[in-house]
């Protein structure tokens, strides 16, 4: 049994949900194999070749791979993905963009975001927003599937030394080219990745008033997330969104200020070890999770709190 | 330009859901089914592309129990002008309904279909990609801004980091996120005129599509409930449980 796993990254770095599907595979268990698709990505190669468990790094650098454009990065691993037992991708944008095109490609079902390896071949997963887990089990010769990086433990990113090896093939379908893009600027740490996260929903009334939830992450080493509510409301941008339709978070510690607690923004933080809801609405769903909950003012209470950590 | 739109009739979103206590599924006897959302905005963003002159004609399809017949009614009552509904009882899995699709985009030959980026129920987030895939045509998936210009369409897409903008050549697929627009309500007078359009009812077996699946679901089951938690009278007392009892500051 060999598993394929398709490396997230920007050319420049390994992102760390790499490490997370690396626990996937190696949870199924058998050689695992790394595949780092792009342009250019000799550093992310020689990073990948350093992964803990990864026996062989597959290099495809192409100008066609530059931005991950499916319809040229899906054919390559396709072709590549076909000798292997599993194909594993997170679960993130790239990796939902591409994968169910290989699958297909492939002829087979993918199972989306697992959670947890049963076995070999069976697999759990959410569905419904999270409000039912569904054991699924792929009878397909290779299996396609995305991991949810917050259901297993990063392995190390140092300590391997696997073999980097080059691959000529180069896909280029022509039906699509990168225009552009606009990324979000942030010091802070990344939101899926963050051991604290301190989210604001609609209760925060405006933008400006974020600036109370940044001193505070700021003093924690959190990241800053939002609710839908306050993303539609023009709050923040809408990557900063934690939910079904958003970001899925598993923090250390969730603090969900002036958040109702929507079962689609449950969906997205649910599985956080320590929940805190600061909400003036003693009603609110949030309550109903949340492990501490604190019926207050949220403009007296996170300036309070602010001091007191 | 011909635009063909999937929706999918699913669990109201604001309907919670039970696992049944044999654990084959979701219990979805007299619960409030509708329109998946991102359907909606899906038929919207055909809607206005019509409104402004881009599209010619609106090709509503779903797939699945007879009574999907509401949604597609529903879209219709919202300015798509015919429907398709693959009728198929068995529950599909989205290899099987972006085959499906194939099949119907191959008859109809639009140039651009539009999808949501994933139902609610499954959450499975595929379906569009692998038309794609299956059509060998381009994909937009989260957009939330689609411009067709030519012979080619921009979609802005939602990435992680940010937003991502890539052109496509048509025919193109499209999967929409929650922020591509805000779908509109269908008016009495629209859902009366509605119920005249043209309907056509097809089956998988018509298509010539095997729905046969790799996979199979063994079980559902409800996920672990939280333990209950306990209300703090002062912030004092939060830093200090969350330092000495749950230890994560």
């Amino acid at each position: 049994m060999t598993i394929l796993v398709i490396a997230e990254h920007d050319n420049k770095v390994v992102a760390p949900a790499t490490l997370n599907t690396v626990a996937a595979a190696a949870k199924i268990g058998g050689d695992i194999h790394v595949l780092v698709a792009g342009q250019n990505v000799g550093a992310v190669a020689e990073a990948a070749a350093k992964i803990a468990g990864v026996s062989k790094v597959l290099v495809a650098d192409n100008a066609a791979y530059a931005h991950q454009l499916p319809e040229n990065v899906a054919p390559l691993v396709a072709e590549l993905g076909a000798g292997y037992s599993h194909i594993l991708a997170a679960a993130t944008s790239n990796g939902k963009n591409i994968l169910p095109r290989v699958a297909a490609q492939l002829d087979v079902d993918q199972i989306s975001e697992i959670i947890s390896v049963e076995s070999a071949d069976t697999f759990k997963r959410p569905i419904y927003a999270g409000n039912a887990i569904a054991t699924v089990q792929s009878n397909a010769a290779v299996k396609v599937i995305t991991v949810r990086a917050t259901g297993f433990d990063p392995v190390a990113a140092e300590g391997g030394s696997a073999a980097v090896e080059a691959v000529a093939a180069a896909h280029d379908a022509g039906t699509s080219s990168f225009v552009g893009e606009e990324l979000a600027k942030s010091d802070r740490p990344e939101l899926t990745a963050a051991k604290i996260v301190v989210s604001g929903g609609r209760g925060m009334q405006n933008g400006d008033n974020f600036k109370h939830l940044y001193a505070l992450a700021d003093k924690l080493g959190a990241a800053v997330g939002a609710s839908r509510a306050a993303v539609d409301a023009g709050f923040v941008p809408n990557d900063m969104q934690v939910g079904q339709t958003g970001k899925i978070v598993a923090p250390q510690l969730y603090i969900a200020v002036g958040i109702s607690g929507a079962i689609q923004h449950l969906a997205g933080m649910k599985d956080s070890k320590v929940i805190v809801a600061i909400n003036k609405d003693e009603e609110a769903p949030i309550f109903q999770v949340a492990d501490y909950g604190l019926v207050a003012d949220l403009f007296e209470a996170i300036p309070e709190l602010e001091k007191l950590v | 330009m011909k635009v063909l739109v999937a929706v999918k009739r699913v669990v109201d979103y604001n309907v919670k859901v039970r696992v049944k206590a044999d654990n084959s599924g979701v219990d979805l006897a007299n619960v409030k089914m509708s329109m998946n959302p991102f359907c909606e905005i899906a038929v919207e963003e055909a809607v206005r592309l019509k409104e402004k002159g881009v599209a010619t004609e609106i090709v509503v399809v779903s797939i699945g129990p007879s009574t999907a017949q509401e949604q597609l009614r529903t879209a219709l009552a919202l300015g798509a002008d015919r429907a398709i509904l693959v009728e198929s009882a068995e529950d599909l899995t989205s290899l099987a309904v972006a085959k499906l699709l194939k099949a119907v985009v191959d008859k109809e030959q639009p140039q651009l279909v539009i999808l949501g980026k994933q139902a609610i129920d499954s959450d499975n987030n595929q379906t569009g990609q692998m038309l794609a895939a299956l059509s060998g045509y381009g994909q937009g998936t989260f957009a939330s801004k689609v411009e067709v210009s030519g012979d080619s369409v921009a979609v802005t897409r939602e990435i992680d980091g940010g937003a991502q903008t890539v052109s496509l050549k048509l025919p193109a697929i499209v999967t929409t996120d929650l922020r591509l627009n805000e779908p509109r309500y269908a008016s009495l007078p629209n859902i009366m005129k509605a119920k005249k359009k043209p309907l056509e009812v097809l089956t998988p077996d018509a298509l010539g599509v095997s729905t046969a699946s790799t996979n199979k679901t063994l079980k559902v089951e409800a996920p672990a409930a939280r333990s209950a938690g306990i209300k703090v009278k002062s912030v004092a007392e939060l830093v200090e449980k969350l330092k000495n009892e749950a230890k994560v500051l």
